[in-house]
């Protein structure tokens, strides 16, 4: 029996490895936030004034100014996105959860796909689709580039949402005669909202922070916008452009601009999760 | 039953289902887009496959405006290459981390810190690609270049890999940023699949006197290695179309070297860069469009098998019916 010991051992040490390994992956995986968080809190900090709030970009190169065309741009192309793929979204979610089948099977699949397609694709959708049709940047192709990618993450995030609801609430309202329509909204909607809250919240996160499909839509502007259908800055655009270029002020600018969309999109996340008991999948 | 009653059920028993009509014109709107985005892209490329053919596909030139004035000179093979190159460094870093964050979630961590080890993860995968690209540029590109790739060149310099100047922009630190943000995608969906292995699983090996790895070992990932594989796919499926924070890491010139040093392009970040520049060159934008093309085509391809082999597995466990 003297082998006993050392394979004991043996096993007991791969044991430790493992958990050691595991372990430190997990803490590898957070080092770039914590680099993240605290260089962008650090830096954006140095750019936070009233000016940031209060005035429009300068031109790249130039000192002062604020962020307040890119803020405005963010949020108005985001209501428009939401006011495309909120209710789209919520009522395909719907559809799936209400009328399983071989048809409802493939567009959860498609939607699925369709949130792993690149959002520069979308981008260069819609700039074919609406851009080049009108023969203008606008606003409105940049709200309805970035509705289009809320459409399967809010379709999805309903559908799950809605198969939490027992079956048994669903009946319940269909066996008093309710119409299917009804007991959608006022049982099986009221009964997940939390989970269709937070789905649509995170989607709007999520789209806040896109760039790609803004590049060929939006474009960009120094300006505050006129209209929807001239072109808009973004936050996420101006982090691009002035990141990109070599000047400090337009660095002190990005860290600004970067700083404000991560307080925003994080503070999202935080906010509906914490609020939410709900689980909720499809939004990664 | 009167003919009056017999109007009265046969209406209420067929009326118009408005309900059904409306949610299904939403639920058609998905692949609706789905097609009309194939054909508009495919529309706008029309020029470039006229003029390229299948050549576009292994063409190493990137010729937009020649110097003698004749017609652009393209060909995608640099593009391909920094993808391919870039998605394979990222997955090389990011699968073995994935893997050991989705075991530390699932397996290791104590039940009072399983929340918050997801929500921190989560956090990772809600930051925007471009505060990842910004952070990239002015923190990490200035890392790489004094403390990584000169140590790398010092210790393997004699491999073409680790060749030539080490500014800190190129293909290397694309790979890196790219793994670090597909680690929260990949590690979800592989705590996705590894959760879904039935606790009979765990137990039997538990109650075989199994430590903790031996259970992972033989129970678990062997159950979970289909689900593992198509995480990666979809990992893989990310790390291609991820623009923004490649975009502004990997220096953008359209080269093929074996350096990893060297700046370099991607199928996304040329479409991001040039896209405002084709003014009127109409080859040159439908070019940009077959780039987009091509990178919708293995969007679709990747996603649709790793999605596809997870409902099947899901399908398996729960044993449910397939549709």
């Amino acid at each position: 029996m003297t082998y006993l010991p050392s394979f004991r051992n043996k096993r007991k040490v791969s044991n430790l490895i493992y958990i050691i390994l595991a372990t430190s992956c997990f803490g590898v995986a957070l080092v770039p936030l914590i680099s993240i968080l605290y260089e962008t809190i650090s830096r954006g900090a140095a750019a936070l004034s009233i000016s940031l709030f209060t005035q429009v970009t300068p031109p790249i190169g130039s000192s002062g100014g604020g962020i307040l065309n890119a803020i405005e741009g963010s949020l108005v192309m985001v209501a428009i996105a939401s006011s495309i793929g909120v209710p789209v979204g919520v009522l395909a979610g719907a559809y799936l959860a209400e009328y399983p089948g071989k048809f409802g099977y493939y567009v959860r699949l498609v939607s699925e796909v369709l949130t792993g397609v690149p959002s520069i694709v979308t981008g260069i959708f819609i700039y074919e689709l609406i851009v080049a049709t009108q023969h203008r940047f606008s606003a409105f192709s940049g709200g309805v580039a970035l509705g289009t990618m809320m459409i399967p993450i809010v379709a999805i995030s309903t559908h799950e949402s809605l198969k939490l609801v027992a079956s048994s609430i669903r009946e319940g309202g269909l066996a008093l005669g309710i119409s299917r329509a009804k007991t959608l909204i006022y049982i099986l909607l009221s009964t997940a909202r939390s989970g269709v809250i937070t789905g649509i919240a995170l989607a709007v996160a999520r789209v806040m922070g896109e760039t790609a499909p803004l590049l060929f839509t939006a474009l960009g502007s120094q300006f505050m916008m006129t209209g929807i259908n001239s072109p808009s800055a973004s936050l996420t655009l101006l982090i691009f452009d002035f990141g990109t270029s070599p000047y400090d002020n337009a660095h002190t600018l990005a860290w600004g601009a970067a700083l404000v969309l991560l307080s925003i999109v994080l503070g999202l996340n935080i906010v509906v999760r914490a609020a939410s008991k709900l689980k909720v999948t499809g939004t990664e | 039953m009167s003919e009056h009653d017999r109007n009265r059920t046969r209406k209420r028993a067929r009326p118009p289902d408005f309900f059904l009509i409306l949610l299904g014109i939403a639920a058609i709107i998905i692949p609706v887009i789905t097609v009309l985005m194939l054909y508009e892209i495919g529309n706008g490329s029309i020029a470039s496959i006229e003029a390229f053919g299948a050549s576009f596909l292994w063409g190493s030139d990137w010729i937009p405006n020649p110097a003698n004035g004749g017609p652009p000179i393209l060909g995608a093979l640099p593009a391909i290459y920094g993808s391919v190159v870039t998605t394979a460094l990222a997955l090389l870093l990011a699968i073995p981390i994935c893997l050991g964050v989705a075991l530390f979630q699932t397996e290791l961590a104590p039940r009072k810190l399983r929340t918050p080890a997801l929500f921190l993860i989560e956090m990772l995968a809600a930051v925007p690609s471009v505060v990842y690209g910004l952070w990239g540029l002015l923190v990490l590109v200035p890392f790489m270049s004094i403390y990584v790739s000169p140590r790398l060149q010092a210790s393997l310099g004699y491999l073409p890999l680790f060749s030539g100047p080490t500014t800190g922009l190129g293909m290397l630190t694309a790979g890196v940023i790219l793994a670090i943000m597909i680690i929260p995608y990949g590690s979800s969906v592989m705590r996705e699949v590894i959760a879904a292995v039935p606790r009979s699983q765990r137990e039997a090996s538990i109650a075989l006197g199994a430590t903790n790895w031996e259970m992972v070992r033989t129970s678990v990932l062997p159950f979970a290695r289909t689900g593992i594989i198509a995480a990666i796919v979809l990992a893989m499926g990310r790390a291609m179309g991820e623009t923004m924070a490649v975009t502004m890491v990997i220096g953008n010139v359209a080269r093929i070297s074996p350096s990893l040093f060297l700046p370099a392009e991607t199928i996304p970040s040329v479409i991001a860069n040039e896209f405002t520049e084709v003014a009127g060159n109409d080859v040159y934008l439908a070019a940009l469009f077959e780039l987009a093309l091509i990178l919708f085509a293995i969007a679709l391809v990747m996603n649709l098998v790793g999605r596809v082999i997870i409902h099947r597995l899901s399908f398996k466990v729960r044993g449910d019916v397939p549709a």
